[in-house]
């Protein structure tokens, strides 16, 4: 079943067409790569998605609704989470705060809120799932970086999303980290459809079911990662760009 | 008097308020502009200004050319080191914080009223004008100073427009207040170039007040009103745009002395301040756009 | 967060109030006035407080809501005979929805506009008051009748009926306070002060969270001005006055910004620090200024801001 669907989607800064007529499509369950070199239009399509920017033209789907004109907290409410490139969390509240913030929107059904045993349990849940459980009393600010990545995940984990868009998610983490990161992505993509927009090509390779390249505002290939390292116009746009 | 006439007066008297306010404006935009703090304080300055110019008036006794011309040089000198010394004691260790200096010109707001309540006490007191002749129009007579305060306010701003577009040391304004940290990397020295401009956006203020207040009379609270009409006005002109500012000065002191002629001020007050805050809303950029000058 | 936190805040919040109730027995009559008075006042910087300091909004025009609360139940009183329990239920009202209205204009811009458009929209209501001088005698005011300033049959001009009056209005925006602080929903304030894109895209709406801030605010700032005009039977237009937008910017930022006991510890803090010094000079400015001027540059946490970063943790 198709989760997400754009058509014709553009969006112009200026003279300057950053995402030019783009039809994506995306489906429930899979994990899917986003690629393309520096200024290929991702992280412009991916706010377009967020609603976080407006397209100039074209239409956005999301489960079968059209979310072209829907702003950004109302397109988290359907359940498209969105992960910051750079790392964005609540500096100066503790990492169990800034989970509970994640979750306590879905779990709350009034002003009052939601009930706060049921909130502690969902976030410290989050927080054990990426391995931080013994760091939800510090304060976000003083975590190592590799582990303020983690924290954001955990956010987006928190949100329960039925697409989880993360942006540039290894940007900055060592090989061990990596490698405990790409475990992590497998192990959401159970309960939910992940948008993985990475530089780094093995990680792309490695976790990807599919991987759509972007270039110059266009889809460039789209395909299995096996598809994508053999086509060549693929490897004229890295190697030659 | 007939309405023709009438109205003649009302511009000639929303003339003179529309060119010393641009200068008061001028120095509140100049400091946002290049520094991108709001000097809450700016109203005390030209406060200080009017007050000083009595005193150094006052001082002199000759001739009353002779006080005011004296006054005109010093009260803005005066007033320029103060501004300076806060600059340095207070601003800069705030890291020029928009929220923080706003809070702390606030204090300083207090400080310079109490100073001057407490020295020159709360009685409004005249400076004699430095000419005394009317120019003598069909219907009325009309006070050859205030044309005169017109002609300076005039030839001041485009003191301040050839310092700002001509010289080095205007480059090094706008080159400042393009970006802080590029101007740093071009060995541009940020900090005397803040310090200065603050300092110089005090000395506008003041200089507006020396020329209003043979006019006004010094009084330790009339800094206000000058404060809120330079926030108008810098919103209105568009925050930090020096040729929307004295545009809008003139739009803003023309129409509110007009206004204040034939209608009751209040009102006018009442409909200008609701202006600026609708303007603000609907057109953050302000209606005459964010344009560098 | 333990549960001993927990407890331990609302024990501090619940002793505040036990302690104050004490004092009226053993306070001296000039104190006792001054006390009812703060308490009054602290209520109107706890309103302030949840602008300011939980959602990081700086206000530059409170004064119009302490204004809205002492002007509904002053003009009530005076012109309609409105008596003092439901011309506070009004007030109170009056405030939320004056809050609303300029919120839904205000809080389309941020930061020095922010400021700017308050400070703009309280001109105008503090020179609206002139205008309709013939009503609100501007700046002499008027004194509200003593036979309306009266609260279930307890005439509010007597001290102790005063004094207990302000400490109800005082314990219950101080529940208020500490209701917001320890909720879900003074998180996310909180994380709208932090870092307003990212709580967009955690699925709030920022502007409605704002909204409804800033109404809030608005209403107990009104209750502290109504509870102004009946305790105290002055209205006036001084008390509409930028003066009154920037005393509770002070008191705030004295006591600390962000903590429930903070406005009432900077208005105590604040108000003898000037009644003492009045005692031997009136330039009692100088005083607010220099205070204004050192608490940003060395201590722009306030006390309990400082208290709760060096060595308690808990405090809300």
């Amino acid at each position: 079943m198709t989760l997400l669907e754009t058509e014709g989607l553009s969006r112009r800064f200026g003279g300057l067409t950053a995402v030019d007529g783009v039809a994506f499509q995306l489906a429930e369950g899979e994990i899917r790569g986003l690629i393309g070199p520096n200024g290929a239009g991702k992280t412009t399509f991916v706010s377009l998605l967020s609603g976080r920017i407006r397209p100039s033209a074209g239409r956005i789907r999301f489960a079968g609704e059209d979310v072209t004109m829907l702003p950004a907290h109302k397109r988290v409410g359907r359940g498209i989470a969105y992960t910051f490139q750079i790392t964005s969390i609540f500096a100066r509240m503790t990492a169990l705060d800034n989970v509970k913030l994640a979750a306590q929107r879905r779990l709350a059904h009034s002003w009052a809120g939601p009930d706060s045993e049921r909130l502690e349990a969902a976030a410290m849940d989050a927080l054990a799932r990426v391995g931080l459980a013994a760091r939800a009393g510090g304060l976000a600010g003083t975590l190592s970086y590799g582990h303020q990545r983690l924290l954001e995940v955990a956010m987006g984990l928190a949100m329960a999303p039925r697409l989880l868009m993360l942006d540039e998610p290894t940007q900055g983490l060592s090989d061990e980290e990596i490698a405990g990161f790409v475990g992590l992505v497998r192990g959401i993509a159970r309960d939910a459809t992940v948008l993985l927009i990475e530089h780094n090509m093995r990680v792309v390779m490695e976790l990807a079911s599919r991987i759509t390249v972007l270039e110059r505002g266009r889809i460039l290939a789209e395909g299995t990662p096996a598809e994508i390292r053999r086509d060549e116009a693929v490897q004229r746009a890295y190697l030659g760009g | 008097m007939d309405f023709g006439p009438y109205l003649l007066l009302a511009t000639m008297e929303g003339a003179v308020g529309a060119a010393v306010l641009a200068l008061t404006a001028l120095g509140l935009s100049l400091v946002f502009g290049v520094m991108r703090v709001v000097n809450v304080a700016h109203g005390e300055f030209f406060m200080l200004g009017a007050v000083i110019a009595w005193w150094v008036a006052h001082l002199v006794g000759a001739h009353p050319a002779l006080g005011f011309l004296a006054a005109l040089v010093v009260a803005p000198i005066m007033v320029g080191l103060v501004a300076a010394v806060a600059e340095r004691l207070v601003l800069r260790r705030l890291g020029y914080d928009p929220e923080a200096t706003i809070v702390a010109t606030i204090g300083l707001l207090y400080v310079i009223q109490q100073a001057a309540l407490s020295t020159f006490g709360p009685d409004a007191r005249p400076v004699e004008p430095p000419v005394d002749f009317r120019i003598l129009l069909p219907w009325f007579g009309y006070s050859g100073y205030k044309l005169l305060v017109i002609a300076a306010a005039a030839a001041l701003m485009l003191c301040v427009w050839w310092v700002l577009a001509r010289t080095r040391v205007g480059l090094m304004m706008r080159a400042t207040r393009f970006d802080r940290e590029t101007a740093r990397a071009f060995a541009i020295p940020v900090d005397r170039v803040y310090g200065g401009v603050f300092a110089l956006g005090a000395m506008l203020a003041a200089v507006g007040a020396v020329l209003i207040v043979p006019i006004q009379q010094a009084h330790y609270l009339m800094g206000h009103d000058p404060l809120l009409l330079s926030f108008i006005v810098v919103i209105i002109g568009g925050l930090g745009s020096l040729r929307g500012t004295v545009l809008a000065a003139l739009v803003i002191g023309m129409s509110d002395g007009v206004i204040s002629v034939f209608f009751s001020p209040t009102l006018a007050k009442i409909l200008a301040t609701l202006l600026v805050a609708i303007v603000l809303v609907i057109r953050p950029t302000g209606l005459f756009g964010a344009r560098a000058a | 967060m333990t549960a001993g936190g927990l407890d331990r805040a609302a024990l501090l919040h619940l002793a505040v109030p036990a302690l104050l109730f004490a004092l009226q027995f053993v306070l001296p009559d000039y104190h006792h006035v001054n006390l009812a008075r703060v308490m009054v006042l602290a209520s109107f910087a706890a309103g302030y407080n949840i602008v300011f300091g939980y959602t990081g909004l700086l206000s530059l025009g409170h004064a119009m809501f302490f204004g809205a609360g002492l002007y509904t139940a002053g003009l009530l009183a005076q012109y309609a005979g409105v008596a003092a329990a439901p011309g506070f239920v009004l007030a109170i009202l009056a405030g939320a929805l004056f809050a609303a209205l300029v919120g839904i204009l205000a809080l389309r811009t941020s930061g020095v506009s922010f400021m700017i458009v308050t400070l703009m929209f309280a001109q105008a209501a503090y020179l609206a008051l002139h205008y309709f001088g013939d009503y609100t005698r501007s700046d002499e005011g008027f004194v509200v009748p003593a036979e309306l300033r009266r609260l279930f049959g307890l005439a509010l001009a007597d001290p102790a009926t005063r004094y207990f009056t302000a400490l109800a209005l005082f314990t219950g925006t101080l529940a208020v306070c500490h209701a917001v602080a320890r909720s879900s929903f003074g998180r996310v304030l909180a994380a709208i002060r932090e870092n307003e894109e990212r709580t967009r895209m955690l699925g709030y709406d920022v502007f409605a969270y704002k909204l409804v801030a800033l109404a809030l605010s608005g209403a107990v700032s009104a209750a502290a001005g109504a509870a102004y005009a009946m305790l105290f039977g002055y209205v006036g237009a001084g008390l509409a006055s930028i003066q009154y937008s920037i005393y509770p910017l002070l008191w705030v930022l004295m006591g600390g910004a962000a903590t429930v006991l903070g406005p009432f510890l900077g208005t105590l803090a604040m108000f003898y620090l000037v009644d003492t010094a009045s005692g031997f000079t009136s330039a009692y400015l100088f005083l607010v200024g220099l205070a204004l001027i050192a608490l940003v540059l060395f201590f722009p946490k306030g006390v309990l801001g400082t208290l709760r970063e060096r060595a308690l943790p808990w405090l809300p």
